[in-house]
């Protein structure tokens, strides 16, 4: 279509409007993290004096090191089971011909829109007597099972597009079913588990009331609980400086990560939608 | 956990060669993986998901109290009247339902307006998509803090803006900035998923209607919405149902003060600062009901307005 220049104006105009609205924000909690304790008070939107003292601050002390460390171990450790675990029920679902198939798609699509809310209530409960409660595993596992539905809704729409006549040749060439999976099919998902993986860390990495619910102390705490449990009465002499610099440090990793990968992202984000 | 690493032999379809099922051993095979490859996700989505729950149903029939453990005692289904007749949750649910309307409604229209302009920006169209990634890739806590911050007095520019007003300890303002801080974090995901939508439509279609006379507004009502309707009912549907279980922002923002606490804040502060068990996980269910009920009215509702049954109605 072509477009007349005033209409090349008012989309230029309403892009940056758009990136300006997203960028305030974003800006604002980094300006923050480097005023100085004196002048946080002073609510100019850039800061007046600068100081490395809050991000000092909260890099030297375990109540934040703790829970970054937790963050990412438990990210990682959750990411990697699910996306392995999602990846053989998305390619059965994408590829077999099996009873129950429909149920499972039924079951995920439901666990997907589960409130965490409803899940935290009893794995309270449930991981207290298990002496799960305040552990790695405890975050792990539930991370795990709300990763999945994504993980298999997103690599089953990823596998729908693999040249599957190749799987037919690794079978008469004489490869069993699981063979043909390992050594021919694996290999081409591998952008879709990658994309897949990125999705479902940044879960994780977003995670909050799980995380408050199931931990109660730095053993387990992920950085954004930690976040929230920031106060003023600890070494933290006014906690809106060093909770502004650990916003900025648990934020930034990931929005450049985000920026790095965003096709891939937005082929994830959308990769079920359009093809149900 | 027992529950992650199973060792997968639940199935075995195997056992006695029936002649009744006759399938040729590549279909046995088959079938023997894919219920094999499925296995562990499910056996780890159902310990995760299906137990805690038939275990909330089951605890939320008893009087359970951590600090009183020994008046535990079947109650039957009290601590579900004792919620519905409360109006905290009834006000809970309100406020919860009053976000999740207002933010869902105001994201759809910027969002397709967004969608719309990833679609049809000539220069920068990588710069704007890149830019929506931002809300998206930051940490809800960590942006739900920048907003609390810039609403506090004398130390947020927007308060300072406001003639240095404390917006957040007034409710409907709360829920305002409540609602703000949704539609800025979760726009994007709305646009994306609008955009993929909009790939399914074809350009053709659109040219031909403009040759015939149809202005940009009946192109997008009449061709672009109805082919959309797929993408559309996923964005709103999962839109809607993360939505209701906004906890995240409120819990930074007001702590669910001054009336602006949703369903999932009142069943949290339940559920630690009353350690009622009971009647926190009957209002687990309670909200798990309401979840069930948006799911199937979204399914329903769009299911009757889908284009093939259009002459029915």
């Amino acid at each position: 279509m072509v477009a007349t220049t005033p209409q090349k104006v008012g989309w230029s105009v309403a892009n940056i409007v758009t990136i300006v609205l997203v960028l305030i924000p974003l800006v604002w909690i980094i300006s923050l993290s480097f005023k100085t304790t004196a002048s946080i008070t002073d609510p100019t939107y850039f800061p007046v004096d600068w100081t490395w003292a809050n991000y000092s601050g909260i890099l030297t002390t375990s109540t934040f090191l703790r829970p970054l460390l937790n963050s990412i171990g438990i990210g990682v450790i959750a990411t990697f089971i699910a996306v392995v675990l999602a990846s053989m029920a998305a390619y059965a679902v994408a590829r077999l011909r099996f009873p129950g198939k429909s149920v499972l798609i039924g079951v995920s699509l439901l666990i997907a829109m589960f409130p965490a809310i409803a899940l935290a209530t009893p794995l309270f409960n449930i991981e207290r007597l298990l002496g799960l409660f305040n552990t790695w595993p405890g975050l792990i596992i539930p991370y795990v099972a709300t990763g999945l539905p994504l993980g298999i809704y997103t690599l089953s729409a990823f596998f729908r597009e693999i040249p599957w006549e190749l799987e037919k040749a690794a079978k008469v060439d004489g490869a069993t079913p699981f063979q043909a999976f390992v050594r021919v099919i694996a290999p081409l998902a591998a952008p879709g588990m990658v994309t897949t993986a990125i999705l479902v860390f940044l879960f994780c990495w977003n995670e909050f009331l799980l995380a408050i619910t199931l931990t109660a102390t730095t053993a387990s705490r992920t950085a954004p609980a930690a976040l929230s449990f920031f106060t003023g009465d600890s070494q933290f002499a006014v906690p809106t400086g060093s909770i502004s610099a650990a916003a900025v440090v648990i934020t930034i990793p990931i929005i450049i990560f985000v920026l790095f990968f965003q096709r891939r992202i937005v082929a994830g984000l959308t990769a079920g939608a359009v093809k149900g | 956990m027992t529950t992650v690493t199973p060792p997968v032999t639940a199935q075995e379809p195997v056992a006695g060669r029936r002649r009744k099922a006759p399938l040729s051993e590549g279909a046995r095979a088959e079938r023997r993986l894919g219920w094999l490859l499925c296995a562990p996700a499910v056996i780890v989505m159902v310990a995760v998901t299906a137990y805690p729950i038939g275990y909330a149903i089951y605890i939320s029939l008893q009087r359970y109290i951590l600090s009183a453990p020994q008046l535990t005692k079947f109650v039957g289904f009290s601590n579900y009247g004792a919620i519905l007749s409360s109006p905290f949750w009834w006000h809970a649910l309100v406020v919860t339902i009053i976000i999740t309307v207002v933010s869902v409604g105001i994201e759809f229209v910027l969002g397709m307006g967004l969608a719309l302009l990833m679609y049809r920006t000539i220069w920068g169209k990588g710069g704007i998509r890149t830019a929506i990634l931002i809300p998206y890739g930051i940490v809800t806590v960590a942006a739900a803090f920048s907003w609390l911050y810039a609403w506090t007095p004398s130390t947020g520019y927007l308060s300072a803006l406001f003639g240095n007003s404390a917006p957040l300890t007034s409710q409907p303002k709360a829920i305002a900035i409540i609602i703000l801080a949704e539609i800025w974090k979760t726009t994007a995901f709305m646009a994306l998923l609008l955009m993929a939508g909009l790939s399914l439509v074809p350009e053709d279609l659109l040219k031909a209607a403009r040759v015939d006379g149809a202005s940009a507004w009946q192109r997008f009502t009449r061709i672009m919405l109805p082919l959309m309707k797929p993408a559309i009912l996923v964005a709103l549907l999962f839109r809607t149902l993360d939505a209701f279980r906004i906890f995240d922002n409120i819990f930074i923002l007001t702590q669910g003060n001054n009336g602006t606490g949703s369903v999932s804040i009142l069943n949290y502060d339940n559920l630690f600062t009353g350690l009622n068990f009971g009647l926190g996980s009957a209002m687990s269910v309670l909200i798990l009901i309401c979840v069930a009920i948006i799911a199937v009215a979204f399914i329903k509702g769009f299911g009757t307005a889908a284009p093939g049954t259009d002459l029915s109605r």
